[in-house]
């Protein structure tokens, strides 16, 4: 997860930045390495952290992945209003920034669900396909949202990445069959 | 196409637009009946400086930002039009003052503007034009460019009487 964020600080495109700007890409990278983490830690896939220590970090990680996205739409909009304006209000010429867009709501909504989800007295299986279907939409508009940009992400760490995150989620929800919303036997 | 219908009026439009155009060189058959006002883009007036002064060059230079200005309808061109131009290049952001020129057309209508490496902003390596000197209507453009290693990047306006 180092070599994107390490390859990205070696963009020459820093060099035309204000430090805003570029903490704001910054934040952008780190979530996209926070979005790796999520479904690993939520299929307990990383080898070494029994259940409880994965769920713990899982919902560390996905604060942090919320206050990233704070500082990476907040950073932009202070290095260019109208732009992160038009983006939020869907008028945005550059086609990455709906999917980010949709993301970044996909991804408070799951956050929202990860928080609230004693107090929404749902059925355990059907509180977590709702969090699940969230973090799918996070997932694909946050890739899209990546691959589209022309930024300081290097290409073929910014490929891998994306393919990372999108193979931890599939493993993920197959091992869960999270469509499977029957009561357990 | 279809739902074409000529009248005397438009014929005598059109015949003089390629009259017009064709005396310049710039003459397309399939525009021929009328050229079409450019509308403006989306984005196109963000982190728009009003009355950016007319400059040989904006900074450095070693980048051209070309282009033409023509009249809707017989497609004429426009002399000594002012078009104002700003994008985040190696010298500055947008929304720097010093990113910020202006520009006027020559006798054909076309005018170029030296000015620093553009590079991606916000996703997209972009440049930021305007027409806003009211005999005509408004318009703000913002090209995208091919490649960011591109080293000139063009916008076409064409302006409707305001």
């Amino acid at each position: 997860m180092a070599v994107p964020i390490i390859a990205a600080a070696a963009s020459p495109q820093l060099a035309w930045r204000e430090p805003i700007y570029i903490t704001a890409g910054f934040a952008g990278v780190i979530s996209m390495c926070l979005l790796l983490m999520q479904p690993l830690l939520a299929g307990r896939l990383l080898p070494g952290l029994t259940p409880v220590a994965s769920r713990h970090w899982h919902r560390w990680c996905g604060l942090a992945l919320v206050a990233a996205i704070l500082i990476h739409v907040g950073g932009l909009w202070i290095t260019s209003p109208p732009d992160v304006i038009d983006a939020l209000l869907f008028v945005s010429p550059t086609p990455f920034s709906a999917w980010g867009v949709i993301a970044l709501w996909a991804a408070f909504g799951a956050a929202f669900l990860g928080l609230s989800r004693k107090r929404l007295g749902l059925r355990f299986r059907v509180w977590r396909l709702g969090h699940a279907s969230l973090a799918i939409i996070t997932i694909i508009g946050s890739v899209v949202h990546a691959l589209m940009i022309e930024g300081t992400m290097e290409v073929m760490t910014k490929w891998v990445l994306c393919g990372l995150v999108v193979l931890a989620s599939v493993a993920t929800l197959a091992k869960f069959q999270i469509w499977d919303i029957r009561r357990p036997t | 196409m279809p739902g074409l219908k000529f009248s005397r009026r438009s014929l005598v439009l059109a015949s003089g637009a390629v009259l017009a155009t064709g005396a310049t060189g710039f003459l397309v058959p399939a525009r021929a009946s009328g050229v079409a006002p450019t509308a403006s883009m989306r984005g196109g007036s963000n982190n728009y400086r009003p009355g950016a002064p007319i400059v040989d060059r904006i900074g450095g230079g070693g980048f051209w930002m070309t282009g033409t200005v023509r009249r809707a309808g017989d497609g004429a061109p426009l002399p000594g039009q002012r078009i104002q131009i700003w994008a985040h290049t190696t010298e500055g952001h947008e929304r720097d003052p010093q990113s910020h020129g202006a520009t006027l057309t020559d006798a054909n209508g076309e005018f170029r503007l030296e000015m620093p490496q553009i590079v991606p902003a916000f996703g997209q390596p972009h440049g930021h034009l305007a027409y806003d000197s009211g005999e005509f209507e408004t318009v703000f453009l913002r090209p995208i460019m091919g490649s960011s290693k591109d080293k000139t990047l063009a916008a076409h306006f064409v302006l409707q009487p305001a």
